[in-house]
């Protein structure tokens, strides 16, 4: 078959899945919604492989395959049809995203199993993997778009999943409200990309720019720019990161899916997918590898000092992706891209352990009151440990290698990649600390009470609250089940975790400097036109990185091992010693609470100034009620006529009739 | 000419002072008989423009059957003296105001008008048929057959209604309280001062 | 006489007439001062026919006058109504049909 075929075969069947179970769950039965979605997502992920296959049968230059249903929009200048685009970059998306998705829909068959929205989730999560399926294997920036709303409406809906609560309804608008910062940006971007190149395909706009722009032109690079807002917004870099900790009220396999492995990864793809334009104008580059870097360490900070185990994993997305970004902003688009997944391996491992152990805590998310699962919880704390070593980028994990093909590339461009690069060395020393942070606390130390019950054999049950704020909760519909499932009771978590956890320890090998070079062969055709692709640091220069990002490795996690197993409570003097750094970074460096002072307030004075100023006074007062005011003064005054006395009339009617008389008369004469 | 001059002069001035009358005397019953006087020297005015029948009519229809109906009224109702003043203040001197207005607009009509045939007596009358029975007749049977048939329905129409509004429904009847007044507040009507008026309070025997 | 001169008493009386109905609170008066704005309507339609030698004023007055004994019925029969419910014969008072 043809790869734009499998392509196709790639989007439908999500779209299939979530179709049959969102309008048959009831004929068919509760439980059709996670082997259903699940076999849907691995017939996905079985044609991405395909596709790949039949596109390694082409020609390296004819790796590009695109194919149209339908027109789509075909108006006022604009021609786009509801197209496909297979080439390289777009599979290994597809692969990624069909891979990690299948993992994680197998996880939540069993971590969604008592919750009364069981088919609900499952429609709902393949309506997203089909959003993001679609978002990766557009042909045009209009369909790209429409697979991005697609994806920003699922992440709402999955974040407000258990609707009843309001931290989590809270939680949904703001990550829809930050995404829509995202998509007017992405639709202005698009808008000057066709303004000047007439086209929106993908072929058309790369060809069109390079006519239509010189290099650095400021259209170009506001588009540019706008382009990296969107890419901000849908992957939580500053400023647009806010969202993304409190997206955490979703489901813990949510969180593993969209804002691990995949929805975030949104913005990486774009940026990689538009690297012509970013080459062509530099100046927005450097400008989106600068905050990439500055959100890369501030995230890192910030995991330092939370203690809700679910948002530290949070900050290390926001982090992670920093990493990403910076790699395929400043041309380091392997490395980018290796990243990416295999951060979507370690990072979805890591949340699925931690949901786990949520599940041990009977809901209670907090790591102050986690400790000594060890024992109890053996093949959680393997696999959780697994993942924190790849997050680490411990050797040698898949994370090793792609995060320090990352660094030694910008460290190869030298200037002010060279210091780019350092910092995020830094930030890795620091990413190294709070992974292990997670592992001491959670899982060394003595076993707290849940510990202890679980070591008997007895799952903790807990009174349900909410965990952010503790307020109690009834388990009915849209609440989490009753039931808390964890890793060694239940299967197919097992198998989701193992497979994960395989793929971490293993996914280094498509990247292994001087010896492996498979992920750049596949991705070259892609990239085949940037300035970068012959600038590749040398083999020996990429395994002194290595060497490097290693030791770093050791050293953050050798500190966090003195500092949490060694002399216990060493943390807590620190954090005594600078209370004001500590302050900082446990509230996120308060950039939530400024946002809100700065966005969120005002515009709710305004909305309540539109409301009862405008709306109420003015419009429904004064124009509404003045114009219906006014017909009343007249109706009554026409109806004051009407008094009801019989003389009035009679009067009247001797006025009128003495007033024709007149009339007649002055005609007369 | 100048009988008939004399009684159009005095058969005017009966019927203006009737006229008055009806206006200007406060007991009803009064109102009523003054209208009566106007209402023959009304007919006496219609003998003098040669419409005997119309005359001949109007004492017997209007004078002979609708005044008595009306003295029947007010004999029924009572000739309470009418309060002075008005509930509406101006009502009163503004009703004289335009009724003057109109009497001035009519007379300016009718003097200043340039029809010269206002200024005789009347077109020449062939024979002495004008005004009479038989020509009244014939109109009604011939030129006016219609119109003659749409009164006689309009009487009919009339009589009914009369009946209706005249016969007591089920659920109407009049409200009495314990101490005699209405629910609206007046006194039940004076049964005495009636009785008064009709001779009937005289003891018997 | 010439016709002028009934033609104005019938001004006159309408005249008459008319300021009793806007003068007088008893509607039985009310009606009665509309009898004389009738009347005077019936001398002013026999002058004219009077005037032209020709009877249709007279036809025309005799069913005007057939017209006002209809109208007396039923306004008579009104009153009667109203005084048979213990409302007063005040026509200021009867002021329920307004707007």
């Amino acid at each position: 078959m043809t790869p734009t075929a499998w392509g196709w075969l790639v989007l439908a069947f999500p779209l299939a899945g979530t179709i049959v179970i969102s309008l048959g769950w009831r004929a068919l039965g509760n439980r059709i919604g996670g082997w259903l979605g699940s076999a849907m997502i691995l017939g996905s992920f079985v044609c991405a492989i395909g596709a790949a296959l039949s596109l390694q049968d082409r020609a390296p230059d004819a790796r590009h395959a695109t194919s149209t249903l339908f027109d789509y929009a075909h108006s006022a200048g604009i021609n786009v049809g509801l197209s496909v685009l297979v080439d390289p970059l777009s599979v290994f998306m597809a692969l990624v995203v069909s891979g990690v998705s299948f993992l994680i829909h197998v996880y939540s068959v069993a971590y969604i199993d008592s919750d009364r929205g069981y088919a609900r989730y499952f429609a709902y999560l393949n309506y997203f993997v089909f959003s993001m399926l679609l978002l990766v294997m557009a042909g045009n920036l209009i369909i790209l778009i429409v697979g991005w709303a697609g994806v920003g409406a699922a992440s709402y809906l999955l974040i407000s999943f258990w609707y009843r609560r309001t931290t989590a309804t809270y939680a949904g608008i703001k990550a829809f409200v930050i995404n829509v910062i995202g998509d007017v940006a992405l639709v202005v971007a698009a808008f000057l990309l066709w303004k000047h190149t007439n086209s929106l395909s993908f072929d058309g706009i790369f060809k069109g720019a390079h006519h239509a722009f010189h290099t650095n032109q400021g259209t170009l690079v506001a588009a540019c720019l706008l382009l990296t807002v969107g890419a901000f917004a849908k992957s939580a870099q500053f400023p647009l990161h806010t969202w993304l900790p409190d997206a955490m009220e979703g489901p813990t396999p949510v969180s593993a899916l969209i804002h691990a492995a995949t929805m975030v990864t949104a913005g990486v793809y774009l940026i990689a997918r538009f690297h012509p334009l970013y080459e062509l104008a530099p100046t927005s580059a450097d400008i989106t590898a600068g905050f990439a870097c500055f959100t890369l360490f501030y995230a890192a900070t910030c995991a330092l000092a939370i203690t809700d185990l679910k948002r530290i994993i949070a900050y290390s997305t926001i982090s992670q992706i920093g990493y990403m970004m910076l790699g395929v902003s400043t041309g380091g688009y392997d490395g980018g891209l290796f990243h990416l997944m295999t951060h979507a391996f370690f990072k979805a491992l890591l949340f699925m352990g931690a949901g786990s152990v949520i599940g041990a805590m009977a809901g209670i998310q907090d790591i102050d009151r986690m400790g000594g699962f060890r024992r109890s919880m053996k093949f959680t704390f393997v696999t959780f440990t697994i993942g924190a070593l790849a997050l680490a980028s411990f050797p040698p994990m898949s994370g090793w290698f792609s995060k320090d093909e990352i660094l030694g590339f910008d460290v190869h461009r030298g200037g002010y990649y060279l210091a780019l690069a350092i910092v995020a060395f830094a930030a890795a020393l620091i990413t190294a600390f709070y992974s292990f942070r997670m592992v001491f606390r959670v899982f060394f130390g003595d076993p707290v009470p849940e510990a202890q019950s679980l070591e008997r054999g007895e799952l903790a049950h807990g009174e349900h609250v909410n965990p952010m704020t503790g307020e109690p909760e009834d388990t009915d519909v849209g609440f989490p089940g009753a039931e808390h499932h964890i890793a060694e009771r239940e299967w197919p978590m097992k198998v989701a975790m193992g497979g994960l956890a395989a793929c971490a320890i293993a996914g280094g090998i498509v990247g292994i400097p001087g010896v492996t070079h498979w992920l750049r062969n596949f991705l070259d055709p892609v990239f085949v036109d940037s300035k970068f692709i012959h600038t590749q640091p040398t083999d020996t220069a990429s395994w002194i990185g290595l060497v490097v990002g290693g030791g770093i490795a050791l050293a953050g996690i050798a500190i966090a091992y003195v500092t949490y197993l060694r002399r216990p409570g060493s943390a807590g003097q620190v954090a005594a010693r600078v209370p004001a750094l500590h302050r900082l970074f446990s509230a996120r460096w308060y950039f939530d609470e400024i946002f809100d002072a700065v966005f969120v307030r005002p515009t709710q004075t305004f909305g309540r100034f539109g409301r009862y100023v405008v709306e109420s006074a003015f419009v429904q007062g004064t124009l509404v009620g003045g114009a219906t005011g006014v017909v009343r003064a007249g109706s009554a005054l026409a109806r004051s006529v009407q008094s009801g006395y019989i003389r009035a009339y009679a009067l009247l009617m001797l006025v009128g009739l003495g007033g024709l008389a007149l009339y007649f008369l002055l005609q007369a004469t | 000419m100048i009988f008939q001059d004399i009684v159009f002069f005095i058969a005017a001035i009966g019927a203006l002072a009737g006229a008055l009358g009806v206006v200007l005397l406060r007991n009803p019953f009064y109102s009523v008989l003054a209208l009566v006087a106007h209402l023959f020297f009304l007919a006496v005015l219609f003998l003098l423009l040669r419409a005997q029948f119309l005359a001949a009519a109007q004492l017997i229809v209007y004078a002979g059957a609708v005044m008595v109906l009306y003295v029947f009224v007010v004999a029924y109702i009572g000739g309470a003296e009418e309060p002075l003043g008005s509930t509406v203040p101006g009502v009163r001197a503004l009703g004289v105001v335009f009724a003057v207005c109109v009497l001035a607009e009519l007379c300016i009509a009718v003097i200043g008008t340039g029809l010269q045939a206002l200024d005789t007596r009347g077109a020449h009358l062939p024979g002495s048929s004008f005004g009479g029975p038989g020509q009244i007749g014939t109109l009604l049977l011939k030129q006016f057959l219609i119109p003659f048939e749409a009164a006689s329905y309009l009487l009919l129409i009339a009589a009914v209604g009369a009946l209706v509004l005249a016969r007591r429904r089920r659920g109407m009847e009049e409200v009495i309280e314990e101490d005699g007044r209405t629910p609206s507040g007046y006194a039940r009507p004076d049964v005495e001062r009636l009785n008064r008026y009709a001779g009937l309070d005289a003891p018997r025997g | 006489m010439t016709v002028t001169w009934y033609v104005v008493l019938s001004s006159f009386l309408f005249a008459i007439g008319g300021a009793g109905v806007l003068t007088r609170r008893n509607p039985l008066v009310v009606l009665l001062c509309l009898e004389l704005m009738l009347n005077a309507g019936n001398l002013a339609l026999l002058a004219f026919s009077r005037m032209w030698g020709n009877g249709d004023g007279q036809i025309f007055a005799l069913v005007v006058m057939v017209v006002a004994a209809c109208e007396v019925v039923v306004g008579l029969g009104i009153i009667v109504g109203i005084f048979r419910r213990r409302i007063p014969e005040d026509v200021d008072a009867l002021s329920e049909l307004r707007g």
